[in-house]
């Protein structure tokens, strides 16, 4: 019999706790799988965010930090620079990395740090049940936003992370995937290959957006909010590579 | 360790062949360096900025690593993120730039990380000014970010004294598991004074919590979040707080000036503790019987020793001067326990207690 799927050594077999029809899950295996690919797990060390996945070290199988509330890009940088030779990536969601660590993302991001950046972007403040977030698109509503995120109210237009960093010198991949279908998930473990690869040889900064459903606050059933994220997402966060600077 | 300093420990030996002149926060930095620490974070802010600076000229020749961060509040998570991985690691800054570093001191309290960070007093709240101050004793000692934990405070005198101790603040942090906090000044950062650099092998301690890829052993996290089962905090704190009682009973040190035949005991610590020192010398030129007692560990706090003081039958009352309106002050309270009076004088903001107003001080509650 030919096996054709192995559980990732990299991820710890047991339940996890975000909602049925999180992307979550997903990524956790994603990065699991390539780190596995890669022989990398016993030199790996993951920087967890605060957010729904702020318990990210109970599911992946390696060394892993917690870190204060958008701070994980820091700690990454105090990590790596002591392990220059290891795997290290920062696991964040859109309030962590977008609005309470901008300051962090920036500047790790032009100093050129050598760790990976998983930014997974799905529109809304998860764990906090619901709030806007800095990417949440115009007209969505959330708790602090009840009639929909609007300009007149001077809530600002939702940031596109990669485009921002594009600009920095020393970021040297940038790509935005989406967890929907088999062909955006390949296309995401891809991305997620591409950007360790650079990492370990040095090159620079790099980072993998990830669009995401958060079925529960976004207030609908895991299979509309799927097609949800497929047909409104792109439109304001356009899929594909943002900025690579080559093989 | 309970040491009793005495006044010839915190001055540098001239006659040594090693003595430099040298500013307190290159000093600083030099005996950092000699004990080994190789990563350091930090942003500008003065009256600390020779510290970063210096840095920045000597780690490449230790191959260590310095990082201008883009904030204080980044730099304190390097801190944390180098500790973790068990990296030797420091950071400083002054007054309002360790307000910023609060949340990360509470979360490397929270996961046991061990790290020094120096503070070089200004005078505050808000922006203030760049003048020495020690308005930051309760920010230092009481916990100024969020929860139940304590930093080892240690608070030099001298540039001799500031390098000692920071020589030995990173085997403190160590074995302790707990960040080192050198608590100094405008003054104490500015003054040159002659220095015999500390040198020699310091202590590593092996522990279980370094992150540093799980070969060979299972996977370790580092983290500060506890929600399974209900009293993980609970019972994480009362882990901590043994810990706290552990180092409270091993460690403290205080340094006694005249005190055997005091009648009145002043006591202040860092650079106002130099004038009272003078301020000791010139009463006894008039016939005042004044001593000093100097606590160098603010926490621990030498409350046995303020105790046993204020029970001896000739000392009259204590008098805590600081530059600040009071707050070393509340544990020489606490300490003395309504035994004898304790007085207080301080300015801050700028103003230090110069010598002949802490005599007409003195001179006025004797006269009461």
């Amino acid at each position: 019999m030919k096996k054709i799927t192995v559980y990732p050594e990299a991820i710890r077999r047991k339940s996890m706790h975000y909602c049925a029809g999180c992307s979550h899950g997903v990524i956790h295996r994603l990065i699991a799988e390539v780190i596995d690919e890669f022989n990398m797990r016993e030199k790996t060390i993951g920087v967890a965010p605060v957010g729904c996945a702020v318990t990210a070290y109970d599911y992946f199988n390696f060394d892993m930090s917690e870190a204060a509330h958008g701070r994980a890009p820091a700690v990454a940088t105090g990590i790596k620079r002591v392990h220059p030779q290891h795997l290290v990536f920062t696991y964040q969601g859109d309030g962590d990395l977008a609005a309470i660590g901008t300051a962090e993302i920036i500047h790790a991001a032009n100093r050129g740090e050598l760790f990976t950046t998983i930014f997974v972007n799905n529109a809304i403040y998860g764990m906090t049940s619901g709030q806007m977030a800095p990417t949440t698109p115009l007209g969505m509503k959330t708790t602090t936003s009840p009639a929909g995120r609007n300009l007149k109210e001077m809530h600002g237009s939702p940031i596109r992370v990669c485009e921002l960093l594009s600009g920095l010198d020393q970021t040297v991949y940038l790509e935005r995937c989406m967890i929907a279908g088999v062909k955006h998930i390949n296309r995401t473990k891809k991305a997620i290959r591409k950007a360790f690869k650079y990492q370990l040889e040095g090159r620079g900064f790099t980072m993998v957006e990830i669009l995401s459903t958060c079925n529960i606050n976004w207030r609908m059933s895991p299979v509309a909010a799927n097609r949800w994220l497929q047909e409104h997402m792109p439109a304001v966060f356009p899929t594909g590579i943002v900025k690579d600077t080559g093989e | 360790m309970k040491t009793k300093v005495a006044a010839s420990d915190i001055t540098a030996d001239l006659a040594s062949s090693q003595c430099k002149l040298m500013k307190g926060n290159i000093a600083m930095v030099e005996a950092a360096v000699a004990a080994e620490c190789r990563y350091f974070f930090g942003y500008p802010i003065t009256p600390q900025n020779e510290v970063p600076a210096r840095f920045a000229e000597l780690m490449p020749a230790v191959k260590g690593t310095f990082v201008q961060a883009e904030s204080e509040v980044a730099a304190i998570n390097m801190v944390y993120g180098a500790a973790a991985a068990g990296g030797r690691v420091m950071t400083s800054s002054s007054s309002p730039g360790i307000s910023l570093k609060q949340e990360g001191i509470s979360y490397i309290a929270a996961a046991e990380l061990p790290c020094v960070i120096a503070n070089m007093m200004r005078g505050g709240p808000g922006l203030g000014n760049i003048a020495a101050s020690q308005s930051d004793y309760f920010q230092s000692c009481k916990g100024g970010g969020h929860g139940d934990y304590r930093l080892i405070v240690l608070a030099p005198s001298t540039v001799q004294e500031l390098a000692d101790l920071t020589f030995s603040a990173f085997t403190l942090a160590e074995k302790w598991r707990n960040p080192v906090m050198l608590l100094g000044d405008a003054v104490l950062a500015q003054i040159t004074e002659p220095v015999v650099l500390p040198k020699g092998k310091t202590q590593h301690y092996k522990h279980d919590f370094i992150l540093d890829g799980c070969r060979g052993r299972k996977p370790r996290v580092v983290r500060t979040l506890w929600l399974k089962p209900d009293d993980a905090v609970e019972q994480h704190n009362i882990k901590l707080q043994q810990k706290y009682k552990k180092i409270a009973a091993e460690l403290n040190s205080w340094e006694e000036y005249c005190l055997d035949d005091a009648e009145v005991i002043l006591t202040a610590y860092g650079s106002m503790s130099r004038i009272i020192r003078r301020v000791v010398d010139a009463g006894r030129h008039q016939g005042l019987r004044l001593g000093m007692l100097r606590p160098v560990t603010l926490w621990p706090f030498c409350t046995s020793v303020y105790k046993n003081r204020a029970e001896k039958k000739q000392v009259k009352y204590f008098l805590t001067v600081e530059m600040s309106y009071g707050q070393l002050v509340e544990d020489v309270k606490l300490s003395v326990n309504g035994c004898k009076p304790v007085y207080f004088y301080g300015r801050s903001g700028g103003g230090i207690p110069a010598e002949e107003q802490i005599l007409a001080e003195i001179k006025r509650l004797n006269s009461l």
